[in-house]
């Protein structure tokens, strides 16, 4: 693997904003989780046969952000479900190249935990997040994330974002 | 339902009709084993897939039917083959992968080979070994290779869809179709190629007949799932019809969207949401399509293992994969077809964000599913009803009616014999 030249600040800016992505979606904040995206973007969960596959079906495919806010609006106002909270783990990213026009190409492994009401907390996704991330001067905004899960099946339904 | 009727209980069917179904259908173990025997291994053909899903000489696609695992093979001649994944010799699952390429099959346990018919071409030590001028071991003298293949199946290939059946004295496909359904079969699959757009899969806590009833429920859509309502996908005035075969086994709804938006009265549920609009319309950029003949959403289900689906743009087959009786996997195979432009398949695409299971009308399909299997667990002493649009099973030109699901339920006494 090609080694890139990223600098230790932006690395650091780079882990927190990871570890800022789980604890949004962990506390359900979800006018904090639709910032993080650039106006121009693409959010997908995807199974990895799909990926591997090259078969473009995902169990979320949004490539808007009002596709986003769509979808928010969907989980909260429409959609019954048995509610349930999230725990993620995500790891150290990986970069993957850097562009000098700021752009960080990276993923991370995650895994995530369901813990519904009078239930115990079940290895509920795993799998890893690939990015396209824009660092400017407001931080570090989502340009394209997918979520690549190993998972053969998903746990009746997948709600909200992970 | 009497109070004798406690566990342990014997599954008897105490109602005249099937407007009450009893929740042993449900969660009686016995019965499942007995269901996958009569319904999925006997008489009936099931779903095993698309012919794009297996393209060139040699790709095969491992699936089940109902709980036996078999394999999906195109012959060099490009023929299909469905073979049952166990080995003739110590009864090895062998086959792993979910899909490949393969000139023959092997057991890695004593690697005995088979064709892609499922004929055993070749025993290793057959013939035993020489050792001191004398031959020792090998196989008895009238082992003969013919009488040790896999188990093959039937198939049945039409528009593109490869059904197979255990049973090889089942019917025709056709016949088990029937001359309605077979004709919106045809409709959907009409000898276009298919393309493979890609799988969403789903483990469902519930029992697998509860997913057959669902799609033939057409009582809930507007209630259950609020964003078809919201957004003027589902309008119980929209034109539609509830349809058969002649045995009430397999179904078709079919419906066609009105104008829509707010301009037509629409159901009380939904008129305080009438103004909702999508930030992004892109969801639900329909374009008309030429084979649609009408109506906009076709949802059939054949029994017992499939559900076909068009949904405006989005077309699917589900395919019902039971795993004991409380459990289920749905695995839902997107397709498109072969004169699609990029603009289309990118549609079928983003309609697709509607189903699944992280689909806006269809997660909550799932969940419902498993609710009910627990209200059934903790109360099987009891019973379901079904008595909108009456306690007769007949056609409908509306959808305020469960006679589907009495059909299906009048079908299935009829082949448990209960
Ligand atoms: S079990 Fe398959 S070769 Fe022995
Ligand atoms: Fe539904």
């Amino acid at each position: 693997m090609k080694t890139t030249l990223i600098t230790t600040e932006n690395y650091l800016k780079l882990t927190q904003f990871y570890q800022t992505y789980a604890a949004v979606v962990d506390q359900a904040n979800w006018t904090a989780w639709l910032d993080m995206f650039a106006e121009d973007c693409v959010y997908k969960v995807q199974a990895r046969e799909n990926y591997d596959r090259n078969l473009p079906m995902a169990a979320l495919s949004l490539t808007s952000k009002g596709m986003l806010k769509d979808r928010i609006y969907g989980i909260t106002e429409t959609i019954f479900h048995d509610p349930y909270h999230q725990l993620h783990m995500v790891s150290s990213p990986l970069i993957l190249s850097e562009s000098d026009k700021g752009v960080i190409e990276s993923q991370a492994n995650y895994t995530v935990f369901r813990t519904k009401n009078d239930g115990i907390a079940e290895v509920y996704n795993v799998g890893r997040y690939l990015d396209r991330l824009r660092i400017t001067d407001d931080g570090i905004q989502i340009e394209s994330r997918l979520c690549i899960f190993d998972n053969e099946m998903i746990l009746n339904s997948l709600i909200y974002p992970i | 339902m009497s109070q004798e009727n406690r566990i342990p209980m014997t599954p008897i069917w105490d109602h005249e009709d099937t407007s009450r179904i009893p929740f042993w259908a449900y969660t009686n173990e016995d019965i499942h084993k007995q269901e996958l025997e009569k319904l999925f291994y006997k008489n009936h053909w099931c779903y095993v897939g698309l012919e794009a899903e297996i393209p060139q000489p040699g790709d095969f696609k491992r699936t089940v039917i109902g709980e036996r695992s078999v394999i999906m093979v195109r012959h060099e001649d490009n023929s299909i083959y469905v073979v049952e994944n166990v080995c003739a010799h110590r009864g090895m699952r062998f086959c792993r992968e979910k899909h490949g390429n393969t000139k023959s099959f092997t057991c890695p346990y004593h690697q005995w080979n088979y064709d892609l018919e499922g004929n055993l071409q070749g025993v290793p030590f057959r013939r035993g070994v020489k050792q001191d001028g004398k031959v020792k071991g090998g196989m008895s003298k009238d082992f003969k290779t013919s009488d040790h293949g896999l188990t093959k199946l039937l198939v049945a290939e039409r528009g593109g869809v490869v059904f197979a059946s255990f049973d090889h004295d089942v019917e025709s496909f056709e016949a088990f179709l029937g001359p309605t359904m077979l004709s919106y079969f045809d409709r959907m699959f009409n000898g276009r190629k298919l393309t493979l757009l890609g799988y969403n899969k789903q483990r469902i806590p519930g029992n697998w007949k509860l997913m057959q009833e669902n799609i033939k429920d057409p009582y809930h859509p507007g209630l259950l799932h609020t964003w078809f309502v919201t957004f003027g996908l589902w309008r119980a005035d929209n034109r539609s019809e509830l349809k058969m075969d002649e045995h009430f086994r397999h179904a078709a709804m079919i419906s066609t969207r009105g104008s829509g938006g707010k301009d037509t009265q629409t159901t009380n549920v939904s008129s305080f949401k009438e103004s909702m609009q999508l930030n992004d319309p892109s969801f639900l950029d329909v374009e008309v399509e030429p084979w649609w003949d009408g109506p906009t959403a076709v949802m059939m289900t054949l029994f017992p293992s499939v559900i076909l689906q068009q949904q405006v743009n989005s077309v699917s087959t589900r395919h019902i994969q039971p795993n004991g009786h409380g459990s289920f996997d749905f695995v839902w195979t997107h397709f498109g077809y072969e004169d699609d432009t990029p603009e289309m398949t990118e549609r079928r695409l983003r309609q697709a964000n509607l189903f699944g299971p992280a689909g806006f009308v269809s997660a909550d399909d799932g969940e419902v599913i498993e609710f009910s299997q627990q209200g059934f667990e903790q109360k099987p002493f009891h019973r379901s009803l079904a008595e909108l649009g009456g306690k007769d099973i007949e056609e409908t030109d509306h959808m305020v009616s469960e006679t589907l699901i009495r059909g299906m339920y009048a079908y299935w006494r009829k082949v448990m014999g209960v």
